[in-house]
């Protein structure tokens, strides 16, 4: 014998991360077996031919109409983050309680549309309720982020200072200088995020890009949409050259000038609405605690559960998972386009550009135009959380590549990228794809809006049927559903060792 | 010494080496003829490192080369670190399923060169379990299985105790027919080595056939400036 079995088996240090992976994919299998993957349409490539064509010749059928949903899209933005930076960093000098991280986490576990659809019902399609549906869900990942960069500032200098008897002094003399660079960082990221969301809700309504988008899309005018379209690249392609801080102020008070946030808000309707519809339908005017009541209440949650949280919940997670495994390896492919290692200067940054265009691309928006092309299934939607999720790990992968120093006879092409690049960036990368696990989570229940059985369907149905309790229920369902995600996530991270920073995730 | 009507394998002529965008050696004029075993010797920071990667660089394709920062891959076992000397002899896809999971001919290859350098044991654990003279001894490995006949190291056995430095010497000179190393322990450059070439002050200050020296000759090489 020329081996024992004892020296024979490879018995390496990232032996845990190899086993992870695996049950990630094998699970991610699973789910395709139970995923509806059907392509519906008879010819798909008829209607993405008639997109190529409209993307070619982009048209504006008006001006006015154009700048105008630009400018709202760019307020809605910026008075959404400035409102979040605030409320988050308020919140994030609470973040050592755990009723104020439960809070946070909370509030960004429910996506910034569903916060829209909420405030519709109260605040109408108003500026107020674009502003909202921002701030709220933005200031609970703002707040996170703050509070975990408070935390991990070195503790040396408040060891140093004789104002560490006095927390506010010693917070504004010690951490915050130290935390600022990275806050401020992080907030100008997601800000770009904010654009997208902003565009977004005009799905629902409100008189942003998405709005037009929309509208032109569903009625096949794609020359129209192209120029909408460009116009929310162009808009975040460009805003590091024109977003900067010392304008900051004079672009936040034209924004609140331009479209300062109100509604006509009857406050019959919200009380009404927070009494009444969206009390579960058996409780309604009823005294509590009766047994006829509860257990009506029983028999319309478990109708509920079973008709509608449970297949949603189902479905949620099971396209959630598929889109988590589709993303990291679309991420492994693409992320040689911005490395070092793999493409030089002019290709490189040919790479990293394509990377940052598909970033930018809203998922939501790519997940619309999938169902045109292909029909309604969960394939659009795994495309566009694969490709937009993908195209940000991959620029942030190749980034980190940069550190890594190969010797001088290391081999080229695919053998460079398996044996000396793939090993060495995989912890990384599976730290990256950990942390964006809840994001795509949580895009996967609002995909349900265009049609797709997640939760977002059952909640969007809910909204249209004026069934505001049902819709309530299932909202915070989703919310539930990311929160244990969201833990679940940072568990594994935690028993694998995996370090973020996480200035652009 | 080899017969000098043969053609150098490797020849510098009036060559300005630079590390980091500093000349470490200047007016540099250098031959080595195919079966000469030389040693590099001076103080740190003479150029030996800098001059070997020159060399090196001459015939990319026929030196099996083995650095002084071994540039391992950390979380891959030594199996798969010295296989990856021998990545250009095979498809692609017969590298891909070695990395997955190690094929027999390749389980024969590396653990007979694992058993010359006394790595059998560590063979499937990944490098960043090893200790600093495993590791050199990994990256000795991957040199040979390259099979080539041009051995350049950069203190290639510094790590590792004086028996078994003595033997992996004897095991790299056995293999190769040309060798190129730079060693800062004399006596071994004099044991192993046909031709001493001593670096200071930005220049050959010797170079002489290893016969005609003794460790005195060389201590000077080492004086400050």
């Amino acid at each position: 014998m020329l081996f024992n079995s004892s020296t024979n088996r490879i018995d390496t240090s990232a032996k845990a991360l190899r086993k992870t992976s695996f049950w990630f994919a094998a699970i991610a299998l699973l789910c395709l077996l139970c995923a509806d993957l059907d392509i519906s349409t008879v010819d798909p490539w008829h209607e993405l031919s008639l997109m190529a064509v409209g993307a070619l010749s982009p048209s504006v059928w008006s001006w006015p109409t154009l700048l105008s949903s630009l400018a709202n899209t760019f307020s809605f933005a910026l008075q959404g983050v400035a409102l979040a930076a605030i409320a988050g960093f308020i919140l994030a000098l609470g973040y050592g309680s755990t009723i104020v991280r439960a809070f946070c986490a909370f509030i960004r576990s429910i996506h910034e549309l569903f916060w829209a659809l909420l405030f519709i019902q109260i605040t109408g399609l108003s500026s107020l309720t674009g502003l909202l549906a921002i701030a709220i869900p933005y200031a609970g990942t703002l707040a996170k982020i703050y509070g975990e960069l408070f935390e991990e500032v070195d503790r040396a200098p408040a060891h140093n200072s004789p104002a560490a008897k006095q927390p506010l002094t010693h917070f504004f003399y010690t951490v915050l200088p130290m935390a600022w660079r990275p806050m401020t960082t992080y907030t100008s990221y997601r800000f770009e995020c904010a654009i997208r969301s902003s565009a977004i809700l005009g799905f629902v309504g409100l008189p942003t890009l998405g709005f037009h988008l929309e509208t032109a899309l569903g009625e096949g005018h794609y020359s129209e949409a192209a120029a909408y379209f460009y116009a929310l690249l162009l808009l975040i392609g460009t805003l590091r050259f024109w977003l900067q801080k010392r304008l900051l102020p004079i672009y936040l008070l034209a924004v609140f000038y331009y479209l300062p946030p109100q509604a006509q808000v009857s406050w019959d309707l919200v009380v009404r609405f927070i009494t009444e519809d969206i009390v579960p339908a058996p409780l309604r005017g009823e005294a509590l605690f009766t047994a006829s009541t509860l257990s009506e209440f029983a028999n319309w949650f478990s109708l509920l559960w079973q008709q509608q949280i449970w297949p949603g919940l189902i479905n949620t997670v099971v396209l959630g998972q598929i889109s988590l495994v589709f993303t990291g390896l679309l991420a492994l492919l693409l992320f040689p386009l911005n490395s070092p290692l793999f493409f030089r200067r002019w290709g490189r940054t040919a790479g990293d550009g394509l990377l940052i265009l598909l970033r930018t691309l809203p998922e939501y928006l790519l997940a619309f135009l999938g169902l045109l092309i292909l029909g309604p299934s969960m394939v659009p939607a795994i495309l566009a959380l694969g490709i937009h999720n993908a195209a940000i790990i991959a620029h942030l992968v190749g980034r980190h590549s940069e550190e890594l120093v190969l010797r001088g006879d290391a081999s080229q092409g695919l053998n460079r990228y398996f044996f000396e690049v793939l090993p060495r960036i995989y912890r990384q990368f599976l730290a990256f794809l950990f942390y964006r696990w809840e994001v795509i989570l949580r895009e996967t229940a609002i995909l349900g809006i265009l049609g797709i059985s997640t939760l977002g369907f059952y909640i969007d149905s809910a909204f249209e049927e004026f069934r505001f309790d049902r819709a309530f229920i299932l909202i915070l369902a989703s919310a539930l559903l990311n929160i244990g995600v969201d833990n679940f996530a940072r568990r594994i991270r935690l028993r694998l060792h995996l370090k973020t920073a996480p200035e652009s995730l | 010494m080899a017969a000098l009507t043969d053609q150098p394998l490797f020849e510098l002529k009036d060559r300005r080496l630079e590390y980091q965008e500093k000349t470490v050696l200047d007016n540099l004029s250098l031959c080595i003829y195919p079966g000469e075993r030389v040693a590099l010797v001076g103080g740190s920071g003479a150029g030996k490192s800098t001059l070997l990667k020159a060399l090196r660089e001459q015939r990319p394709n026929q030196v099996a080369w083995c650095p002084q920062q071994p540039g391992l891959v950390p979380m891959l076992s030594a199996f798969h670190n010295i296989y990856m000397g021998a990545l250009d002899r095979h498809s692609f896809i017969y590298n891909l399923g070695n990395l997955i999971k190690p094929l027999p001919a390749a389980r024969r290859e590396v653990s007979e060169i694992a058993r010359s350098i006394d790595l059998e044991q560590q063979l499937y654990s990944s490098v960043d379990k090893l200790s600093g003279g495993q590791q050199q001894r990994t990256s000795i490995g991957r040199a040979l299985i390259q099979r080539r006949s041009i051995f350049i190291g950069d203190e290639p056995v510094a790590n590792v105790d004086e028996y078994q430095a003595e033997r992996l010497l004897q095991l790299i000179c056995q293999q190769h027919q040309t060798i190129v190393l730079a060693l800062h322990d004399i006596e071994q450059a004099l044991q192993f080595c046909t031709r001493i070439i001593g670096l200071k002050d930005g220049a050959i200050a010797l170079d002489a056939a290893s016969e005609q020296l003794t460790a005195n000759d060389l201590a000077s090489l080492y004086d400050a400036v």
